[in-house]
């Protein structure tokens, strides 16, 4: 009773107040007449810290920018294939070390500067000079780059390396202007169908369609990037038509609200994200590979989906999303089999921190991960730890954990394992020897040694992978060309349209 | 009065001081180093320690302190780590948005609690007056946030009427610049609106049982207006005190209002900052608002002054 005492008083009193307000706001929504410009609004959950990728970290800066504002000469589809964008084409020689790049001829940066091979040069001998993102080191494996005339581009590299290409398809790979990087925090120069229109720190970025695209010309005349820190606060904007897309769902159980098919549509798709229940390799008891092997075959995997994140992901078994040409369902080495999990522990009961980072996926999943563990007679005590600061300081660099779940959500990241400092302490100097020799062989060398690779991380129960993330978008009905994968840097908003 | 004003003046500057050392000491106890959150999961310790001696951070702490606060009595409040940008700009930016948040949430707690504080004085014999004070009692219980997200599920989401967040510039658009703040300032006003209600209504109270109203009535000025005349000013002495109270608690509740409706504020910067271990830019924004909050105590006790002759 009290409480509908509250309902009315406050209605009565919004009431009030929206009338006196309602002659001075009929500005803001009286324009209902004039003719539709297509715009619309996306909304984001980490804003850039600033707009320079180049020297500053943050999955949000690519996410804004690449292939919208600044192009490469290649980029990844939505299948993760690598398809031509400035270049027209490209060939490897036989040795496979020389890569020639033809480019479109009539590229134009948002500045007026047109777009030639000198800014190929300029652009990649940038990366080694300017650049200050450890990533850089992907490109350490070109020697030179030269031109050979306006419209070719001649790449030579160390040795050959399949890496390179992919690289370039990323924001490594992005073309500056040489007359447009004097404020690349502020004001990006670059070649794509989007430009900088305006940035509210805090709120907004807003896009607007570039009218000399050399390419296909945008759909849409401007789009905004809104951004949002709270998930509910995003929802909320959504159903009450503050923007038109979600770009990322942070949590499966809202989707209910979208349900409304003559309102909203949902779009599931996959990412790079695999979901990593890390085990320390270093330090008792991981540093066993029976008690790694007995957490693979205690975790019931469709159950944890299903229970953590309402069945939207997909199981995968290793370290590879299934839009990598060398992805295997691993998901058969280690089937749900607790009576084996009790068996390679001998009858012992262990006891492990699990030290996650608080964050929705892996709260949800630690919660599931302890109770399977629990029935084998692992005792794991789950302790939340502030993402990102607490957690990159205790178990990321300090390595002081157990059992850790988060989201790996770089691309073809199945090297940090390779690298036996990392916070998995995983070291077996045959798994770098298959990476290696990948990188430096065919595409189908490569392939059948990235499968290799991926088969011995679960062999050797390096990790356990929990699930993959899934890309899961909401946005009104009738907004159409929504990248369905997140697998590339960029959100895409080239495709992007909106039905009358 | 000037000797009153000067000693206060002083008191306001020493304890801005002795501020400025608790935050910084507060803050290089914050587990987490910004370098590191600064690089991420493809930090090498090479990185990290260059990035630090680039930040400052590998200096002693006094010295790192003495810089800010010699830059900070200077009015430069130094870069931030995360956006390589000036933090005094970025601060005052926000400071706009935050004062106008805090600022009509007040003005809605003073609009409802005054006329219904007084009318629960008033009436306080009968059920409507006792109403109010029932009301206002649930009021209190409900923290600004909660109240927030119940305004947008009612009108926003449902009733579809206001926007459930987000910020219009004033120079933009005024009427969606009101738009966007009205749930908010309801937000902030109702809970604060229902403390100062019980406030006002005891005070009135008090107020009513003096001798000097019961004079004034049998002087032969109505009830009412006895009350106006000679009532209000004497019960706005503790209401004046709890308002400026208030205001301090509405900058935190700001903090809290800004992240449930995605607007641009100091709460907004200063939790990012956190999140990042943006220590300078925190150190700033917590100094900005203790200044604020000194600062408003202070005006509150020179009001005291002007109000209660008795005072001076």
């Amino acid at each position: 009773m009290r409480r509908i005492g509250i309902w009315i008083a406050t209605g009565g009193l919004l009431l009030a107040t929206a009338a006196c307000g309602g002659g001075s706001s009929s500005g803001g929504g009286g324009d209902a007449g004039a003719p539709k410009s297509q715009t619309l609004s996306v909304g984001f959950v980490a804003e850039p810290a600033n707009l320079d990728f180049t020297s500053t970290e943050g999955a949000a800066i690519p996410q804004a920018l690449l292939v919208n504002v600044y192009e490469g000469l290649v980029k990844l589809d939505q299948d993760g294939k690598i398809v031509p964008l400035l270049a027209e084409k490209w060939e490897v020689s036989p040795d496979r070390k020389t890569y020639t790049f033809t480019l479109h001829d009539n590229v134009k940066f948002s500045s007026g500067a047109p777009f030639t091979a000198d800014d190929v040069v300029f652009s990649l001998d940038r990366v080694k000079a300017d650049w200050k993102l450890k990533i850089k080191s992907q490109l350490d494996v070109v020697d030179k780059v030269e031109k050979k005339d306006d419209t070719t581009a001649v790449v030579t590299l160390k040795k050959p390396s399949n890496g390179f290409l992919y690289s370039m398809a990323t924001r490594l790979g992005a073309m500056f202007s040489r007359t447009g990087v004097s404020d690349l925090a502020n004001k990006p120069v670059g070649t794509g169908p989007y430009t900088l229109a305006s940035w509210r720190r805090g709120d907004s970025i807003q896009l607007a369609a570039n009218p000399s695209y050399w390419g296909t010309k945008p759909a849409l005349s401007s789009i905004t990037l809104k951004y949002f820190k709270d998930a509910t606060a995003m929802n909320n904007a959504l159903l009450t038509g503050g923007i038109d897309v979600i770009s990322s769902v942070q949590a499966p159980e809202s989707l209910q609200q979208f349900a409304d098919p003559n309102r909203f549509q949902t779009v599931e798709g996959t990412t790079n994200g695999e979901v990593v229940l890390s085990m320390n390799n270093g330090r008792p008891p991981f540093n066993d590979k029976k008690a790694r092997q007995a957490v693979r075959y205690a975790i019931d995997h469709k159950a944890l989906l299903e229970t953590a994140w309402a069945g939207r992901g997909q199981l995968i078994g290793s370290m590879v999303p299934p839009t990598d040409p060398w992805y295997e369902d691993r998901t058969g080495d280690y089937p749900y089999d607790p009576a084996k999990a009790k068996e390679l522990l001998g009858g012992k009961t262990l006891n492990v921190k699990m030290r996650i980072p608080n964050l929705p996926y892996a709260v949800a999943s630690a919660q599931v991960v302890k109770s399977q563990l629990a029935q084998v007679g692992i005792n794991a005590d789950i302790e939340p730890l502030e993402f990102p600061a607490r957690w990159l300081d205790q178990v990321f660099t300090k390595g002081d954990y157990d059992l850790s779940i988060i989201n790996h959500v770089e691309p073809r990241d199945m090297g940090i394992f390779a690298d036996k400092s990392y916070y998995f302490r995983y070291d077996n100097p045959e798994f770098g020897k298959l990476l290696a020799s990948a990188d430096s062989g065919t595409e189908q060398e490569q392939t059948e040694d990235l499968k290799t690779a991926a088969k011995l991380l679960s062999d050797d129960a390096a990790a356990d992978w929990l699930f993959l993330f899934p890309n899961l978008i909401v946005a009104k009905k009738g907004v159409t060309g929504l990248p369905k994968n997140a697998i590339s840097e960029s959100f895409d908003f080239t495709a992007l349209a909106k039905q009358q | 009065m000037t000797l009153y004003l000067l000693k206060r003046l002083a008191v306001l500057v020493a304890s801005t001081a002795v501020a400025g050392v608790v935050v910084f000491a507060f803050m290089a106890l914050l587990p987490g180093d910004p370098a590191e959150i600064a690089l991420g999961v493809n930090a090498t310790p090479e990185a990290v320690a260059a990035l630090r001696e680039q930040f400052g951070t590998d200096r002693p702490p006094v010295v790192q302190f003495l810089d800010w606060f010699g830059g900070l009595a200077q009015g430069d409040f130094g870069t931030s780590y995360v956006t390589s940008a000036p933090i005094g700009p970025q601060i005052s930016d926000r400071l706009g948005v935050t004062a106008v948040l805090v600022l009509g949430g007040m003005a809605v707690a003073v609009a409802i609690a005054v006329p219904l504080g007084t009318f629960a004085a008033v009436h306080h014999r009968n059920p409507l007056g006792a109403a109010i004070s029932a009301v206002s009692q649930i009021g209190i219980a409900i923290p600004a946030f909660l109240a927030g997200i119940l305004l947008v599920f009612v009108f926003a989401v449902k009733a579809q009427a206001l926007p459930s967040g987000g910020y219009v510039p004033i120079a933009d658009s005024p009427g969606e610049w009101l738009r966007s703040l009205l749930l908010p300032w309801l937000s902030l006003g109702l809970v604060q609106g229902a403390v100062l209600t019980r406030y006002v209504r005891s005070a009135v109270l008090d107020v009513m049982r003096e001798d000097y109203l019961r004079t004034a009535r049998a002087k032969g000025r109505g009830s009412t207006g006895a009350l106006w005349r000679h009532g209000l000013r004497n019960a706005s002495i503790p209401v004046v005190t709890v308002l400026g109270l208030q205001l301090a608690t509405l900058l935190i509740g700001a903090v809290v209002v800004e992240r449930v409706f995605v607007i641009p504020g100091l709460g907004d910067l200063l939790l990012n900052g956190v999140a990042g271990r943006d220590l300078l830019l925190v150190q700033g924004v917590v100094m900005v608002l203790v200044a604020a909050v000194l600062l408003i105590n202070f005006v509150v006790d020179v009001a005291y002054h002007l109000l209660d002759p008795r005072l001076r």
